[in-house]
């Protein structure tokens, strides 16, 4: 500032006393950057070439087993799976909501429930999603609950749940109903023992079980539940056995054509009158029963890795919902008005008009996903549980998996570790090249 | 003049930042400095040692208090315990980084051979007179011997093979506890006929599988043939063990009489998995699992001891001898020095064991811990045969290479669990177990 420039050019040094304080001020994060960034990464791409014990130089030996093992295989695919599916459908959400919310009168209401998500680590969204939202048993797993209550609600319920016959003669199970393989005349009767029936689920006004009393021309049955401590005598009505009030009956005739129908009584007994001659056969109809819905397994192999994407959209589509909402504000409101008195319907100002006009916006937040959902890790280990754990594995998952959980492969895991770098640098210079271009053009 | 006064700041901060970085980075744990004198009373050990675990939560209070009773014997080391959640990897990473604990409890002896073939082990000859069949089993001793030499013992015991049961769901099924695999089978029929689920199976954790294979096969196979396939002396396609997988099989087949059925079943972890078979009113009848089951019981329902819940243990196949299926966690040394050997040896006293055993959910594999020191009649009945047992052997997957017995086994057996293909996972377990057993 205060030299007086000399004739002829500026000696050498000058460049070192134009650049020393910028240096001083870079070499602390430079240093640190050199430490924690550049030291690892070559030194785990030094290590990716050796065996897992570290003593022996195996040269790609560790690269070709990701493309042997079957699980990193699966890994792989579902990385793929991830990166064609997650970042267009979190791009779509973030714009779906951000329109949305341009509109609505409680905006800011919405805006929050939709952000609330990214405030939690994805491990903590993960672990809500699996303990209260997954969870197979109806009773504890929201989506199972919803599906069980409209399932009840559609269905009609039946007095028992399921159950067993008791005797091999009665064959069927409680979702086609039990029959009795002899067939019957006028004056016979009919034992329909059930088993694997919980005692509090026997109706409360069901009473000890009878012996059938044969009807004269008819033909008369008990069902109850044949079970006694210690199992009892399967197929005879004992002291301490109780009936099922309520159960259908169905008569039968020859070609199995239902003719009748009867509902046990309160000590279970069931009495058909008038049977026409010839042979009859009598059944446990299945609508005795209301088969409980299980509920659906989230978690299990098939829809595990579906189950892990709804739960990640759900905490990042509110990311991408404020940058887009962000980008929104920024288009100019007269384009749409012009758009708009030219007689374009809403959706055709949107597609139109909108769209194009937010295409950097969109570019920015599919980019970001595409390389956050690439190194996917924390929220896949949280919702798996061990059995599936192998279905639902990523490459960052594995990396951590062959390292560091026991099972001490560290070569394998810096070959992946320098797998996935490999694979997220592409989309890293596609991004910067964006950067480049946008602060050149504008 | 501005400038130099803008370098000097920068070079400040720039040094202020280094040396925070480096005391950051720097060391974690110190082994410590000792001053160690020649061997004398207890008054006259010093220094520091710290001792690594697994154990967190109720059994690390328990472990404190073991680590207090030594500190009043030897009132001038600094004991310190460090509790883990991961311990394999915690000491892998601090063996590679060259900086172990002193001591380490580990659950898994499959570990202490690796950790002794990367030399990181000390032997412990100046036990000799502790470690000896008056204190120990010969199993229990075998158990720590590497190569003729001893590098671990253990200091505390599992029984894995019970049964514990609902009391009231076996009342009301009217059966007995069985003491033979028949009696066990038409046991699960009748209680199934009654209306609840004989079996409750966490398959979301591959070790309550591998423990109940490793029950089923010691018995119907025998102690020999255990220890040959543990040692992979004999491979998983041998007919010994298709048998026992085929009794697996018979069992995970009666979908309906295992709580959740086969896919709720897979989902569904070991704690989950107790708490059925304790629910009012139950949703299953019995869990085959270890010692540990009553610890989990209390943390989650009111029921009782004897009145609410009991064990039986494991019934016995073919007539077969008694024997005892159990975990343990060894003791190993990293770094010698007074003040580890002085742990080392107390731990291996019936004192330290007693310590713990009052407190419940312990058993001492040292036969010098008497009865009285378990608390009560079912502590007792089901901890006493970890140190007693006719024959005891060691939990299979635990003293297998990790990459098998905690990995590759679990998840063979979970895809078993689904699909009860006899000959298809034996020769899985046998492609496994030759990949990691070189």
């Amino acid at each position: 500032m205060g030299q007086a420039p000399l004739g002829g050019p500026p000696p050498p040094r000058g460049l070192w006393s134009r650049w020393k304080g910028a240096l001083a001020f870079i070499a602390p994060a430079f240093i640190l950057i050199a430490v924690f960034y550049i030291y690892p990464t070559i030194a785990t791409i030094i290590r990716s070439f050796f065996s897992n014990s570290g003593d022996e130089f195996v040269g790609l030996d560790n690269y070709k087993q990701i493309f042997t093992d079957d699980i990193l295989l699966t890994a792989i695919k579902n990385n793929a799976i991830w990166v064609a599916v997650v970042p267009a459908a979190v791009t779509a959400a973030g714009l779906v909501f951000a329109v949305l919310t341009e509109r609505i009168a409680w905006a800011v209401a919405f805006k929050f429930a939709v952000f609330a998500p990214l405030a939690i680590s994805l491990f903590a969204a993960g672990i809500i999603w699996r303990a209260t939202m997954y969870d197979k048993d109806p009773s504890v797993g929201t989506i199972n609950h919803v599906i069980g209550v409209v399932k009840g609600a559609v269905s009609e319920s039946g007095v028992l749940t399921e159950a067993n016959a008791s005797t091999e003669d009665l064959a069927g199970s409680s979702k086609s109903g039990f029959t009795l393989d002899e067939t019957l005349q006028p004056g016979d009767t009919a034992l329909l023992g059930l088993t694997a029936i919980p005692p509090d689920e026997v109706p409360s006004d069901a009473e000890q079980a009878v012996d059938p009393q044969p009807v004269q021309g008819g033909i008369a049955g008990v069902v109850w539940r044949d079970f006694s401590p210690g199992g009892g005598e399967p197929g005879k009505v004992e002291p301490g056995e109780l009936g099922i009030p309520g159960a259908s009956v169905n008569l039968l005739d020859d070609s199995g054509k239902k003719v009748d129908s009867a509902t046990a009584d309160s000590d279970g007994s069931f009495a058909f009158s008038n049977v026409g001659s010839g042979g009859h056969k009598v059944a446990i109809a299945s609508t005795t029963f209301a088969e409980p819905f299980t509920g659906v397994a989230w978690l299990g192999s098939k829809l595990i890795t579906p189950a892990i994407i709804i739960a990640y959209i759900w905490t990042a589509a509110g990311f991408s919902m404020v940058i887009i909402g962000a980008g929104l504000a920024a288009i100019p409101r007269d384009v749409l008005e012009a758009a708009r008195t030219d007689g374009a319907s809403e959706f055709q100002v949107f597609r139109r008009v909108t769209v194009p006009l937010l295409s950097p916006v969109l570019g920015v937040v599919f980019i970001t996903q595409v390389i956050g959902v690439l190194k996917v890790f924390d929220i896949v280990l949280a919702i798996s549980p061990g059995s599936t754990l192998n279905d639902a594995t990523v490459v960052a998952l594995e990396m951590w998996r062959k390292s560091f959980s026991g099972q001490n492969q560290f070569g394998v895991g810096a070959a992946l570790a320098v797998f996935l770098f490999l694979l997220v640098i592409p989309v890293l210079l596609l991004n910067i090249r964006r950067f480049r271009r946008e602060n050149v053009g504008g | 003049m501005k400038r130099a006064f803008d370098v000097r700041l920068a070079g400040l901060l720039a040094v202020l930042l280094l040396a925070i970085a480096a005391g950051c980075g720097g060391g974690d744990e110190e082994g410590g400095g000792e001053t160690s004198t020649g061997g004398g009373g207890a008054a006259n050990v010093s220094g520091s040692v710290t001792i690594l675990s697994d154990w967190t939560g109720p059994e690390g209070e328990s472990f404190k208090a073991v680590l207090d009773g030594f500190k009043q014997k030897y009132p001038n080391v600094n004991a310190k315990d460090r509790p883990s959640t991961n311990i394999s990897q915690d000491l892998s990473t601090a063996i590679e980084g060259g900086n172990p604990p002193e001591l380490a409890a580990v659950p898994n002896p499959g570990l202490t051979d690796d950790y002794q073939s990367r030399g990181a082990l000390k032997p412990l000859d100046f036990m000799q007179d502790a470690l000896s069949t008056d204190n120990y089993s010969q199993d229990w001793l075998d158990l720590g011997t590497i190569e003729g030499t001893v590098y671990g013992f253990f200091f505390k015991g599992a029984n894995k093979s019970t049964v514990w049961y609902n009391v009231h769901a076996f009342e009301d099924a009217g059966v007995d506890p069985p003491d033979s695999w028949e009696d066990l089978t038409s046991a699960a029929d009748t209680i199934k006929a009654s209306g609840v689920p004989a079996w409750s199976i966490g398959a979301a954790n591959g070790w309550v599988l591998t423990d109940l294979f490793e029950n089923i096969y010691v018995r119907s196979a025998g102690v020999e043939k255990y220890h040959q396939l543990t040692d992979h002396e004999i491979p998983w396609t041998d007919q010994s063990v298709k048998d026992a997988l085929q009794m697996m099989a018979d069992i995970f087949n009666d979908t309906d009489n295992i709580v959740g059925g086969r896919d709720g079943a897979l989902q569904t972890d070991f704690p989950t998995s107790v708490s059925a078979v304790f629910a009012d009113p139950p949703k299953g009848a019995m869990i085959a699992e270890g010692d540990f089951v009553p610890g989990v019981v209390a943390g989650q329902s009111p029921a009782k001891a004897t009145t609410d819940y009991d064990f039986f243990d494991f019934p016995a196949i073919g007539g077969s001898s008694s024997v005892v299926v159990g975990g343990g966690n060894e003791v190993i040394m990293f770094k010698d020095s007074p003040a580890s050997e002085a742990l080392a040896e107390y731990l291996a006293s019936p004192e330290a064991g007693e310590i713990w055993a009052k407190r419940g959910g312990f058993a001492s594999p040292n036969k010098n811990v008497g009865e009285d020191a378990y608390p009560d009649e079912i502590t007792k009945r089901v901890e006493t045969p970890v140190a007693q047992a006719e024959n005891f052997v060691f939990d299979m997957s635990d003293l297998a290479p990790a990459q098998f017995g905690s990995t590759d086994e679990f998840t063979i057996l979970q895809d078993f669990f689904k699909n009860p293909d006899v000959d298809a996972t034996a020769k899985k377990l046998e492609a496994a177990a030759a990949k990691a057993y070189k």
